[in-house]
């Protein structure tokens, strides 16, 4: 079976259990819900909130990425379907990429969410803000999802492991964060990309950075 | 303890002693800051030693990746709990210096920022050896985020670097500022090598107890 063909098949699994138990999606999308609340009571009227709106925006995307890539391995470990893993043939990194993918499709798609909620409550206007923001959103949620589906079969064989992820997860994705909320700055107040050319080259080379050790090192975390 | 490390530990004592008489007694009071800035003797090496410990942590991580070796996972984890102790040295002596310079205990510079965010970085590091169960998978996980957090480092400085555009330039190892006079170069080298050999030893006490332990438990 080829590498593409067996991460292709890890992805399909965990796409069928979400179709057919909604569990990710469903709480995801409540949680974004949420969120909207909590900023507008702590923030009150809509001139502040869109004042700080971009760094929100990433707050959001953050919060819901720790609660939904925290959970990326719990099926396989409280299934007892680890060993599934550990025996599948091959290299082992096709797994991470497999899983990766799925919870950058898992994001993504909150994060549609979320954008989809903040137009609605908070009238917030995009307009032709949405094709520059969709690159930002692809290269920072593509690092924000490497580092955290390591981390998250990392911790997932940890004591404490709700607690480990974000205290491990933050610190790393302090750069994707940064280039991230500076750039959706810039998108959102119709600057063109090239004016933060910088910052996203820094978030490509993070990206290419995070993969490459996950692909690298991700055989080491799957031995049980 | 062998013999060499007791002759590190040793020497380390001379050099400290030097060091203190190099930062008190030959470096003259500094015009401006007075003698506030006599802190730098022991911040600077401080920082020094610290990301040097940080690169021992990654080579000895790629280094237990590669061949499992119990020691590399010992190099690595005894240089990370020194290399967070200089860190942290280097932190609060830089706050307590810029109390009375910048008038504030915290400011959200650069480099304050960044090296904070590295601080935070290996104290996840060493919590994440102590809630592991299983000491060999233990030091596999902490293989992986020795091996990631030094790519890491580089772009959290440079990010943060960024976002604060109003830093101040650093003040050392800076091409063409060359404005400091040779004696208080002369004291910081002396107290780098001071903290770097207390570092080394520190690090090979810390081996010698990690291998007991291990002998023990097995």
């Amino acid at each position: 079976m080829s590498y593409a063909r067996r991460a292709w098949i890890v992805l399909w699994k965990d796409l069928v259990t979400e179709r057919r138990s909604r569990e990710a999606l469903n709480a995801l999308l409540f949680f974004s819900l949420l969120l909207l609340f909590v900023f507008q009571f702590a923030l009150g009227d809509r001139e502040r909130l869109l004042a700080v709106l971009p760094g929100l925006l990433w707050l959001g995307f953050v919060l819901s990425g720790l609660v939904g890539l925290g959970r990326a391995f719990l099926a396989e470990r409280e299934n007892d379907c680890w060993e599934g893993l550990v025996l599948a043939p091959g290299d082992k990194s096709a797994i991470y990429l497999g899983k990766l993918a799925g919870n950058l499709l898992l994001m993504l798609v909150v994060e549609a969410m979320l954008i989809a909620l903040f137009t609605v409550f908070f009238g917030v206007e995009l307009g032709g803000a949405l094709g520059p923001l969709a690159v930002v959103l692809a290269l920072g949620t593509l690092g924000f999802a490497a580092v955290g589906t390591l981390f998250a079969a990392m911790t997932s064989q940890v004591r404490a492991r709700e607690l480990l992820f974000p205290v491990l997860l933050l610190p790393v994705q302090v750069p994707v964060l940064l280039g991230a909320v500076k750039a959706t700055e810039a998108v959102l107040a119709g600057e063109p990309l090239a004016g933060v050319a910088h910052w996203l080259k820094l978030l490509a080379a993070a990206d290419v950075v995070y993969v490459t050790v996950g692909v690298l090192t991700f055989e080491v975390l799957l031995e049980p | 303890m062998t013999v060499p490390t007791r002759v590190l530990g040793w020497l380390a004592t001379l050099g400290l002693a030097a060091g203190l008489v190099v930062a008190f007694g030959v470096a003259p009071r500094e015009v401006t800051q007075g003698n506030v800035q006599r802190i730098m003797y022991v911040h600077v090496p401080a920082v020094w030693v610290a990301y040097l410990a940080f690169t021992v942590v990654f080579a000895a991580s790629v280094a237990h990746l590669w061949t499992r070796s119990p020691a590399a996972d010992r190099v690595a984890a005894a240089s990370t709990e020194v290399g967070v102790v200089f860190l942290g040295i280097n932190i609060v002596t830089g706050s307590i210096w810029g109390k009375p310079t910048w008038g504030t205990w915290w400011t959200w510079d650069a480099r304050l920022t960044s090296v904070t965010v590295v601080f935070l970085m290996y104290l996840g590091y060493l919590m994440l050896r102590r809630m592991t169960d299983d000491p060999e998978r233990g030091a596999r996980y902490a293989a992986v985020l020795g091996t990631l957090a030094a790519p890491s480092i580089y772009l959290v400085h440079t990010s943060v670097y960024w976002w604060r555009t109003l830093h101040q330039p650093p003040s050392l190892l800076k091409a063409g500022s060359a404005t400091m006079p040779a004696v208080f170069w002369m004291a910081i080298l002396v107290n780098f090598a001071a903290l770097g050999l207390l570092a080394a030893y520190f690090v090979l006490r810390r081996m010698d107890l990690l291998r007991r332990e291990q002998e023990a438990l097995a």
